[in-house]
């Protein structure tokens, strides 16, 4: 099952009865059910791919009815917008995501965990919650997640449940074993609740992923493509390039950027991906065209990574700022000659050193825009209409 | 045979005062920002010591002993 069939995505949220009268309700699921998430083998889609099964039995072993199941809507990554899109077209998949994952982890709380930039998701899951019967209607409460980067972090998003702070904190403990008001806690990626809504039914499948699609590409935007479809077929489905790319970045702003002939031949999928040493992050496909400089646009993102850090771990706060000088020394054409090697360095440095992996993600980013433009790096001088702009 | 140890540093919590890294250079050097890089594996045996002194002498008690083979 695709989780965008049905009406046309652009006509806003399907309602609750035709949602009912299209897919039929969810069957009775027991505690087997988290025997077929793992015969399934989905996987999160918020970025982390964290095996689903694994995480609900963890919050399920603990729960004794006092579980809480955090949809995470947040969607920070700014290229992102499939998470906003399913909230906005697909409500009901969402929510029987989150009551079956309640029902099997005997949650008494649902927390919808929604970006507060995204109004028309926000509405459209407010709407949907008031249609439901009121047994599931009374679990929910609605929470606005900060417009960080790092919002949507499991951690960050607990802690700003319990505190109103949307920083990461160091784990152990992590959020099955002690999450909000120190009660196991699931949080889980709304493309994932949808895909468990799927599951749940009768011969359904969580067979295809949701990616966004950036840059010059035809048709930018939400597309959905079966796993295992190759980032050249899910282009050409897309309109295809406008222009000749220079690079394909894979998973986002904490994915790697692939020469454009490799790309079009990787499948899309986390196994295949991650023999390749990619990820899929939260699905976003970002194509550089050749007419754009990719150093001026590595110290951009850098840049927003950097101001991105929650400032709490010192090797994040102080080394991706260095690095994004760095990065940006190097656009401006005033390195003393030694940024390059700084860059390795530090990069090397600075992963694995904080709480949580956004410096990690930020230097996976760079190493590969290093690597990839290794030439453009190396003999790069300042565009100096570029820099008057 | 005893169980093996390694440090860990709850990066939250440590300032980058870097007297760890002044008890235990064999271990632990400062990156340029002041903030302590541990080396990989396990604390050898005569170590030890030391170790266990960082630890107890960091000012914002950011550093922790952990077996080594600990999961994730």
């Amino acid at each position: 099952m695709r989780l965008l069939e049905g009406p046309e995505v652009g006509a806003g949220a399907e309602s609750y009865a035709d949602h009912l009268r299209r897919l039929g309700g969810v069957p009775d699921l027991g505690p087997g059910f988290i025997g077929t998430l793992q015969r399934s083998g989905l996987a999160g889609r918020g970025g982390a791919a964290f095996p689903t099964a694994v995480k609900w039995q963890a919050v399920a072993e603990r729960s004794r009815g006092q579980a809480v199941v955090v949809v995470n809507g947040a969607e920070g990554e700014p290229r992102s917008q499939k998470d906003r899109l399913l909230m906005s077209a697909r409500p009901h998949l969402v929510l029987d995501g989150a009551f079956i994952a309640a029902r099997v982890l005997r949650a008494r709380r649902v927390i919808v965990y929604i970006g507060e930039r995204h109004q028309s998701a926000r509405a459209a899951m407010l709407r949907a919650v008031a249609e439901r019967p009121d047994p599931e209607r009374g679990l929910v409460t609605f929470s606005a997640a900060p417009a960080r980067y790092v919002a949507g972090a499991e951690a960050a998003a607990i802690h700003f449940l319990n505190e109103g702070v949307a920083t990461p904190t160091t784990v152990p403990p992590y959020p099955f074993e002690r999450g909000v008001g120190g009660a196991p806690t699931l949080v889980q990626n709304v493309e994932t609740l949808a895909h468990v809504a799927s599951l749940a039914r009768p011969g359904g499948a969580a067979s295809t992923l949701l990616l966004t699609l950036a840059g010059g590409v035809a048709t930018a935007g939400v597309l959905e493509v079966e796993a295992g479809v190759t980032i050249g077929e899910a282009m050409r489905r897309a309109g295809g390039v406008t222009e000749s790319p220079r690079a394909v970045l894979v998973g986002g702003y904490f994915g790697s950027w692939v020469e454009p002939e490799r790309a079009w031949l990787l499948a899309i999928d986390h196994e295949s991906l991650r023999r390749h040493g990619l990820g899929l992050g939260c699905g976003v496909i970002g194509l550089l065209p050749a007419s754009r400089c990719p150093v001026c646009e590595t110290a951009g993102i850098m840049r927003y990574l950097a101001s991105e850090s929650s400032a709490q771990c010192g090797p994040c706060f102080f080394g991706l700022r260095a690095l994004a000088d760095a990065c940006t020394r190097i656009s401006e054409g005033s390195s003393d000659g030694h940024d390059l090697q700084r860059l390795q360095r530090w990069a090397a440095e600075v992963a694995g050193r904080g709480s949580c992996r956004h410096p990690d993600g930020a230097v996976i980013f760079l190493a590969s825009s290093l690597d990839v433009f290794a030439r453009e790096f190396a003999h790069h001088t300042a565009h100096n209409l570029r820099r008057s702009a | 045979m005893s169980t093996e140890l390694k440090l860990v540093v709850d990066r939250i919590k440590c300032d980058g005062r870097g007297l760890c890294a002044e008890l235990l250079p064999e271990l632990i050097r400062l990156d340029d920002w002041g903030y302590p890089i541990l080396a990989p594996g396990p604390i050898p045996e005569h170590l030890r010591a030391l170790a266990q002194r960082a630890v107890e002498d960091c000012p914002v008690l950011a550093m922790a002993l952990r077996r080594a083979e600990r999961k994730q």
